[in-house]
């Protein structure tokens, strides 16, 4: 690989990789995202491959020299891409037919023959393969209502390029934006148009990122930082790994149009260790770019230089608070400290950094390119742009999203997610994760952005989405959440500390059957001088599930409490196993699987059980051919 | 000047560094237990939390005060957030105050009982974890600490050590060496200043008074006690006495009523130091070899140079610290005292954890036999007072036994920093004249400064001396003269902030008045002292004539 020399030759090689990709007539993305990777899309792209591989003109590599090895011009080639993740990650592994446009979902090894016969070799497309929602076969991904209710401008390349090729990622207009910035635009300008443009943080605060720049900038400092959050921990949010694993070039896109606004010499991507494909692809990627000559000296030929450095995080939570995260890079332990001096202030080895999240600076590239007007021109004035979220839980099609800010939860669950799975009803849907809040059906029309939510006394922190519904706990939720943040508090300040451990206490007690009425004004209490006095936002919001969820369904928690019940049948210690006695046929096959002995009775009468002794295993329940037993509670 | 409102009073105030310093300044003392103007800010503990008038909540130890806010301290939310960390805390921590040995200095134990807390209402489910007894010096037991940091700041900050870090996270956060070793397998040099920053009874000084009272009972041991300089101005602060005032004469009094059979002074041992180590000085100066001389009174410093900078350990006098050449003399005199059957147990009475370990070191016995039997601090000496029902404050001022309790004010000031220096420079020039006394006293050897220089001259030579205090000092002027940066003739060294008068056995808390009072106390016997240089001491002049007589090596100094 060569050299980049100046904006000319990087014209000139999009072109060229254009051209490169215009010529295979048949490009076969496997998504290699980790959650296809996980159902088997490494073995499928294997097996693509191996057939492929007689056909002389396929390439699975990518790379000009190849297209030319044997001096012929690949007329009509096919080509096998690992591909990011598409986001429609319920209906994995998947994968997509270029240019036909066709999606193939829950695609197995053994259907790689029929998939490379029928529809590479002959145009057929296989029909049971095709995604189907309310008896409408979807042959196109754009087609499909997942993705049609999209507005996918951050994920825009996820799923559509190779992401261990930066010449994939060029040929889509990759670095282009920063190309624009170095050479038509001052730093000033630069911090101009993205504080024009109303950028706000993704990471959950939502601080103007425009601002953030500016502060770094009219520093005394000389020596700065750039440092990308990748630590996302909220569980279940995987939008930033997505991007770092499909299309890490445009977060690095970002970085370096923030470093040349603020004249940083030197980044840092912080990663989570749990993200080993993120990390692998984010080395190549950088080491892709260095070669390129698009990171390291004098970039693109100009006096502009950066060098960016990976640094995977040791597994906590909190480091994705700024300071904490920060400390850990310097090797220290991962304590978030007291502000001021803030970050922009004294960050990173106390200098002037820019820290910012993942999709924050995959964000960045696109205002550069099509300007501040058009990026707010998305969404709502306050939060303009799209928000990419990861829709979890009860609802039928699970995956990442990308919408414009403001649109709304009813279009995400509904339109976008396809509904509740199953029979039950929407209960409610936490979002922000451990550090969000509950929404509940009046609040399904509510705009989903930054304002909005926090007076909903939610946020949209990283942009978890997870759906509950009627046979969800919510004290369970409640639980999980405080179980979570106790886990991961540092341990620094006394109130998330100490504080936490004593909400979870309450809470355990609380769906063990044993809680009193006092202890939800405990739970209160504490909740709320944690909120007030906890020294980071970790800590800070380490109590909303809490507080969101005893104000909007207390009659719940009470009736854990005095009835000792259960409504969503969830809390294993107040189920109560019943057998009918007038569906009892007194076979005794109950008596006979119960592990403790609970079960007793006379062969053809019916059979009890003694609620005592009984350890709620269900294996009765399992067990029983006339669906005589039933559980309470 | 500035203005805030604090409680609805006008605040003036100009360049302080905390919204906590100008509200304290307006007399509001808001509680803290991880504040300290010494460390870094470190904002966990939440205590000084205040209210703006826009309802928002913040810890004031590290807000910036600016013009014009407007702050609440008591608001009933701020009543509620306070009396709820201190359950929170008090929930986790050993209840069982009573048989604390911090009981009524605990912080912890003040702050519940000035914010009323009443209840308790969770239960102590922290797992209970072995107390840590390995150290001579100190003792940790983990199951008391409210994780404030104040010890694993003050370790780093101004020791430089970096003994103590957390270890774990979240509730199960504990501050320990690492690798979950004990004190003991560690490099710590034993100077207790944790202990000082301790707000409970977490980290608390080896006791040793359990054996000295029943040396005392034992009609066939002969107990000899010698005071240490810094002693005199702390002993009294938990008798009422005014803070820094000398109280030589009482405790004096209250230590023969508690049994002990001749008490002396360890400024008389100070005194020999700075003979022997004039003349230790001047034959390196005079040969050239092995400068800067360090000085070897302070044992966490020698123990803290063996630990980080063993190349020049060699640099360090060959003299024995005071206490040890007291104890040497007391134990030599003795053995050749054949007429009294008595045994002889010498103890000190010390402002320093780090003795504790001193007389226990193999270089510090002569003829095999431990020069000093058990070292008391401060602390300790004050509950055994207590424990007898003396009242300190209410003691005739008696005087020390003869012949070892005379002393110069040279040997005094050895408790501060730039004392030792000062009593050599002393010794040096050889003049009791005031102006001259005066002279040295401004060559920039007094004062609180960690790291402080002067010139003086010699014989027609310039000696530079650099004094520091605090062993993150210490380490940064090593590294210096280790990388040739700069060079020095002479260079005193003690491990506590401001000397031993902030030593590690001293009663606690302290806070800026004492540190200023303890200062000045030992300069104020100093100045009521007859003999101001330590060759002027007659004592000192029969002990070289009598028992040290040829054995000035053996008994005086170091075998190296």
């Amino acid at each position: 690989m060569s050299v980049i020399k100046d904006r000319e030759a990087l014209l000139k090689l999009q072109d060229k990789a254009k051209e490169k990709i215009n010529a295979e007539t048949c490009r076969i993305l496997i998504c290699a995202g980790t959650g296809c990777l996980a159902g088997g899309s490494g073995e499928i792209y294997k097996k693509m491959c191996e057939l492929t591989s007689g056909n002389k003109d396929v390439e699975v590599a990518f790379g000009p020299e190849i297209a030319h090895k044997d001096g012929t011009c690949p007329g009509a080639s096919v080509a096998v891409r690992k591909s990011g993740c598409h986001g429609f990650c319920e209906m994995g592994p998947l994968m997509r037919i270029e240019p036909m446009g066709i999606l193939y979902t829950k695609v197995s090894p053994d259907d790689c023959e029929a998939i490379y016969h029928k529809t590479i070799q002959n145009g057929e497309v296989i029909h049971r393969l095709l995604f189907e929602q309310d008896g409408i076969e979807y042959q196109k991904q754009e087609e499909i209502p997942f993705y049609k209710k999209q507005t996918r401008l951050v994920l825009e390349n996820c799923g559509h390029i190779d992401a261990e090729h930066i010449e994939e990622a060029i040929a889509v207009g990759g670095y282009q934006a920063f190309a624009k910035a170095l050479f038509t635009m001052t730093p000033e300008e630069i911090v101009k148009e993205i504080s024009e443009s109303n950028l706000r943080g993704r990471g959950g605060g939502g601080f103007t990122t425009g601002y953030k720049w500016a502060q770094v900038a009219k520093q005394k400092e000389k020596i700065r930082y750039i440092v990308c959050n990748g630590d996302e921990g909220d569980p279940g949010a995987f939008m930033d790994r997505s991007i770092m694993e499909g299309d890490p070039h445009k977060m690095i896109e970002g970085m370096l149009i923030a470093a040349y606004a603020v004249s940083a010499q030197e980044g840092y991507i912080y990663v989570r260790a749990e993200y080993p494909l993120a990390i692998s692809r984010l080395r190549l990627a950088i080491a892709q770019a260095e070669e390129k000559g698009l990171l390291g000296e004098n970039i693109l030929g100009t006096d502009f230089s950066f060098q960016l450095h990976i640094n995977r995080g040791a597994g906590a939570f909190v480091c994705g608070e700024g300071s904490a995260l920060t400390a850990s890079i310097e090797g220290n332990r991962g304590f978030p400290r007291v502000k001021p001096p803030r970050t922009v202030e004294q960050g990173l080895f106390a200098k002037p950094t820019v820290l910012n999240n993942v999709e924050t600076y995959a964000n960045v590239p696109m205002i550069i390119e099509r300007g501040a007007a058009w990026y707010k021109s998305i969404g709502p004035e306050n939060s303009p742009g799209t928000k990419a979220f990861a829709l979890t839980g009860s609802v039928k099609h699970t995956g990442l999203i990308e919408v414009p800010m403001g649109t709304t939860l009813r279009e995400v669950i509904f339109d976008i997610g396809g509904g509740i799975k199953g029979d039950a009803e929407f209960k409610g849907v936490q979002i922000g994760g451990p550090s969000g809040g509950c929404l509940i059906t009046p609040h399904l029309d509510v705009s989903l952005d930054f304002d909005s939510l926090k007076k909903m006394g939610a946020m949209i922190g990283s942009g978890g989405l997870v759906v509950m519904d009627s046979n969800t706990c919510m004290v369970e939720v409640a639980r999980f959440f405080m179980n979570f943040t106790q886990n991961e508090s540092c341990g620094k300040c006394v109130p998330c500390r100490e504080g936490t451990k004593r909400m979870l206490e309450i809470l355990e007690r609380i769906v063990a059957g044993k809680g009193k009425l006092e202890d939800l004004d405990l739970l209160e209490e504490l909740a709320l001088t944690i909120t007030d006095t906890a020294l980071c936002g970790l800590g800070k919001s380490a109590a909303l599930p809490v507080l969101s969820t005893l104000r909007l369904f207390k009659d719940e928690y009470i009736e854990h409490v005095v009835d000792k019940k259960c409504r969503a049948h969830n809390c294993t210690a107040m189920k109560r196993f019943i057998i009918s006695p007038e569906l009892c046929k007194g076979c005794s096959k109950c008596a006979r699987n119960c592990p403790v002995g609970a079960i007793s009775g006379r062969i053809r009468e019916s059979f009890e059980i003694d609620t005592d002794k009984c350890i709620k295993c269900g294996a009765c329940e399992d067990a029983c051919a006339f669906h005589a037993i039933h559980v309470e509670g | 000047m500035k203005y805030l409102t604090v409680n609805n009073r006008k605040i003036a105030f100009d360049n302080e560094k905390n919204l906590l310093s100008v509200i304290r300044k307006a007399g509001i003392n808001l509680p803290t237990f991880c504040y300290h103007s010494e460390l870094s800010t470190y904002g966990a503990c939440r205590l000084c939390v205040v209210e703006d008038d826009r309802g928002r909540v913040f810890a004031s130890c590290s807000e910036v005060p600016r013009d014009g806010m407007v702050i609440y301290t008591n608001t009933p939310k701020l009543q509620h957030h306070r009396k709820m960390i201190l359950e929170l805390l008090l929930a986790s921590h050993c209840r069982e105050c009573t048989t604390c040995h911090t009981n009524g200095e605990c912080q912890l134990q003040k702050l519940a009982q000035q914010l009323g807390v009443s209840y308790i209402r969770f239960q102590n489910t922290k797992e209970q974890v072995p107390i840590d007894e390995s150290s001579d010096c100190i003792v940790i037991d983990a199951n008391k600490c409210i994780l404030c940091g104040d010890c694993v700041r003050t370790c780093d900050e101004i020791q430089g050590m970096g003994i103590l870090n957390f270890a774990y996270r979240g509730s199960n956060m504990r501050v320990m060496p690492a690798f979950n070793r004990k004190m003991a397998e560690t490099a710590c040099v034993g100077c207790g200043q944790c202990r000082v920053a301790c707000p409970t009874g977490a980290i608390t000084i080896k006791q040793n008074f359990r054996q000295v009272w029943e040396a005392l009972a034992d009609p066939n041991i002969r107990v000899v006690a010698q005071v240490a300089p810094a002693v005199r101005v702390a002993i009294g602060d938990k008798f009422g006495i005014p803070k820094g005032k000398n109280s030589i004469g009482r405790l004096a009094a209250a230590l023969r009523r508690i049994g002990f059979d001749e008490i002396y002074d360890t400024n008389f041992g100070a005194d020999l130091t700075v003979i022997e180590e004039s003349k230790e000085f001047v034959e390196r100066l005079t040969k050239g070899e092995k400068l800067p001389l360090f000085t070897s009174c302070c044992p966490a410093w020698v123990k803290f140079c063996e630990e980080k900078h063993p190349d020049l350990v060699t640099h360090i006098s060959t003299c024995r610290s005071p206490q040890q050449m007291f104890g040497a003399i007391i134990k030599e005199e003795a053995r050749e005292k054949k007429e009294d059957t008595r045994r002889t147990m010498v103890i000190s009475i010390m402002p320093c954890t780090a003795k504790k370990a001193e007389i226990l070191r193999p270089e510090h016995f002569t003829d095999g036999e431990q020069n000093i039997d058990y070292v008391l601090t401060t602390a300790e000496v004050t509950r055994m007072i207590k424990e007898a029902g003396i009242d300190l404050a209410e003691m005739p001022s008696e005087a020390l036994d003869m012949p070892f309790g005379l002393a110069s004010g040279a040997g005094a000031i050895f408790g501060v920093t730039g004392g030792v220096t000062e009593a050599v420079i002393r010794n040096l020039v050889g003049s009791n004249r005031m102006e001259d006394l005066e002279a040295i006293s401004f060559t920039g050897v007094r004062g609180l400064h960690g790291m402080k220089e002067a010139t003086i001259d010699y014989q027609g030579r310039k000696v530079r001396i650099a004094i520091v205090n605090g062993l993150r000092n210490a380490d940064i002027l090593l590294k210096k003269i280790e990388s040739g940066e700069v060079q020095y003739d002479f260079v005193e060294v003690m491990a506590c902030k401001r000397g031993c008068i902030s030593g590690g056995g001293q009663p606690v808390p302290i806070g800026p008045r004492t540190k200023k009072a303890r200062f000045e106390g030992m300069y104020n016997i100093d100045r009521a002292a007859q003999m101001k240089l330590s060759s002027e001491n007659p004592i000192v002049q029969t002990a070289y004539a009598g028992i040290l007589k040829g054995k000035e090596h053996k008994l005086l100094h170091n075998e190296k």
